[in-house]
């Protein structure tokens, strides 16, 4: 293989399946959406086939802004996983996006002594592999 | 239909290791079993009912231990929700017996984490749709609490102290515990220098990790009145989950909320008649957080209700008085020795951590990730 080179990426990688496949291909094309319903306007992410408020399997994809805040974090000195001990200490939040929903992520460029609540943050997309890509979050510039 | 004093808690067992290299979880599962039994009086033979989950059990893991104890119940109950499933099965047991669907039913719990060394709090990642959208991220146990702990400093201005407090009552209760696994006591200084393992909690805000087992014996309020140990009733009970909510939580609401106003609305009993708690510490943040969803104080009121000793046996609301997660075991899984200790409490078998005049007890149980899915169990028992 033509990667083998390249450092072995060790953290957990996400099974992708029918249902939110279109969501990580987004990603791969560094595009960031959220899912809303058609029919009543309720606003979901994770994405899954149906509206939890409705049921409606009548889905936009609205595409987001990239840009949102700091809901809650925490500095992490602790996890023996492989890939996460590698990279102590790491930061973990909840973001806000502008769109209205919190999504789990990473904050990356940021020390954990400079994160706090409220802070105004925007996507980074980090291509792990070939087939996986993860939007974390940076300190908005 | 109402089930308060329906059902009881009949026998207990707590089982004494916190080590236990030479023994398999169904082992002291079934020595746990016999203790309960041996408590209050019953046989094997008596059993028509199983309540179990366990660290490590399969979906189908209550079979396995059907066979290994040759046990052929008429009622089976193997809901899996983490640390506050053995609430939920005393409360699911309790119903099971008001619907007449069985008469004795014992909930077992056996646990090897810690001589195993398992991944435990510090661990993290599932094979479940919603994982797929979290594991990439290094989700911890501890940092799921963390996040909400944050949260609540943030929203509330709680202080480190205050949360540091709750780890220093506990281990005044587990002083008092010969069983319990660490004694020595601490303070909210030590708590405060002890290393940080996800900010802002530091290793002393954290549960410990032990070995360790029990077991309960509910039957019917009649088939109790004839047994060695007076009966413990049921007076009210209440489940709930919270999740991410499609991206839309408020994380300082939490299943606590849910479950505690179903438990006080189906007993009938008021916040001012709980004489004691046994609410489940993970972490110092589950105890200051739960307490607000509960209603024993206002949101944003839980650091300043857990300081000034309010927490201690002698304090005007006792809690944990084992010694909790925090101090005396917590074989990941902790819900089975809340239900335990509140029991003792009531039959005033507590010894030195005795609450006086103890009449109504209050059980919550946490089961999950505070900050990404959980469920909270309430009972209310009763002596009377």
């Amino acid at each position: 293989m033509a990667d083998q080179k390249e450092k072995k990426y060790l953290k957990p990688l996400p099974v992708i399946d029918e249902e939110t496949r279109p969501w990580w291909e987004a990603l791969q094309r560094h595009e960031l959406y959220v899912q809303k319903c058609r029919d009543c306007g309720d606003l979901r992410y994770h994405p899954r086939a149906q509206c939890t408020s409705c049921l409606s399997p009548r889905t936009e994809w609205v595409r987001c802004s990239g840009r949102g805040k700091v809901y809650t974090f925490t500095a992490t000195y602790q996890n023996q996983g492989a890939g996460f001990r590698e990279a102590l200490p790491y930061i973990m939040a909840w973001v806000e996006l502008d769109e209205g929903v919190k999504m789990l992520t990473n904050l990356v460029e940021c020390r954990p002594e400079e994160a706090e609540i409220g802070m105004p943050v925007e996507v980074v997309y980090e291509d792990v592999t070939p087939q996986v890509t993860l939007a974390k979050f940076r300190p908005a510039r | 239909m109402s089930l308060t004093r329906k059902a009881c808690v009949a026998g207990v067992y707590e089982h004494p290791t916190r080590f236990a290299p030479d023994k398999s979880m169904f082992q002291i599962a079934a020595e746990s079993i016999r203790g309960a039994l041996h408590d209050c009086g019953l046989t094997i033979k008596d059993v028509d009912g199983l309540a179990m989950a366990g660290i490590g059990m399969s979906g189908m893991g209550i079979l396995g231990f059907c066979d290994y104890m040759n046990l052929n119940p008429n009622y089976v109950d193997s809901t899996s929700i983490g640390g506050s499933s053995f609430v939920a099965h005393t409360a699911h047991a309790a119903a099971a017996i008001a619907a007449g669907l069985c008469e004795v039913c014992v909930v077992a719990f056996g646990s090897t984490i810690a001589s195993y060394r398992g991944p435990t709090g510090a661990g993290g990642g599932g094979g479940d749709t919603c994982d797929q959208f979290e594991i990439p991220f290094g989700p911890t146990t501890v940092g799921s609490y963390a996040m909400v702990a944050q949260r609540h400093i943030h929203e509330y201005g709680t202080t480190p102290e205050q949360l540091a407090e709750v780890a220093v009552t506990m281990r005044l209760h587990a002083s008092m515990n010969p069983v319990a696994k660490y004694r020595n006591p601490i303070t909210v200084e030590d708590v405060l220098a002890s290393r940080v393992i996800s900010s802002p909690l530091h290793l002393l805000d954290c549960c410990i990790i032990s070995d360790g087992g029990g077991a309960l014996v509910i039957t019917s309020a009649e088939r109790a009145r004839n047994l060695k140990k007076k009966p413990v009733y049921i007076l009210g009970t209440g489940e709930a989950v919270r999740h991410a909510a499609r991206g839309q939580r408020d994380f300082l609401d939490i299943a606590a909320a849910q479950s505690g106003k179903l438990a006080f609305e189906r007993s009938g009993v008021k916040h001012a008649d709980i004489d004691m708690a046994m609410i489940y510490d993970s972490f110092t943040i589950t105890v200051v957080s739960t307490l607000e969803n509960l209603g024993f104080c206002k949101p944003g009121e839980g650091g300043a209700f857990v300081s000034g000793g309010r927490l201690r046996f002698d304090g005007e609301f006792p809690i944990n008085t084992d010694g909790g997660g925090l101090s005396s075991n917590h074989p990941m899984m902790r819900g089975m020795f809340l239900v335990i200790e509140a029991t003792k409490q009531l039959r005033g078998e507590c010894g030195p951590r005795q609450v006086k005049d103890c009449r109504i007890a209050l059980v919550h149980g946490t089961g999950g990730s505070l900050g990404l899915r959980h469920s909270g169990a309430t009972l209310i028992l009763s002596n009377q």
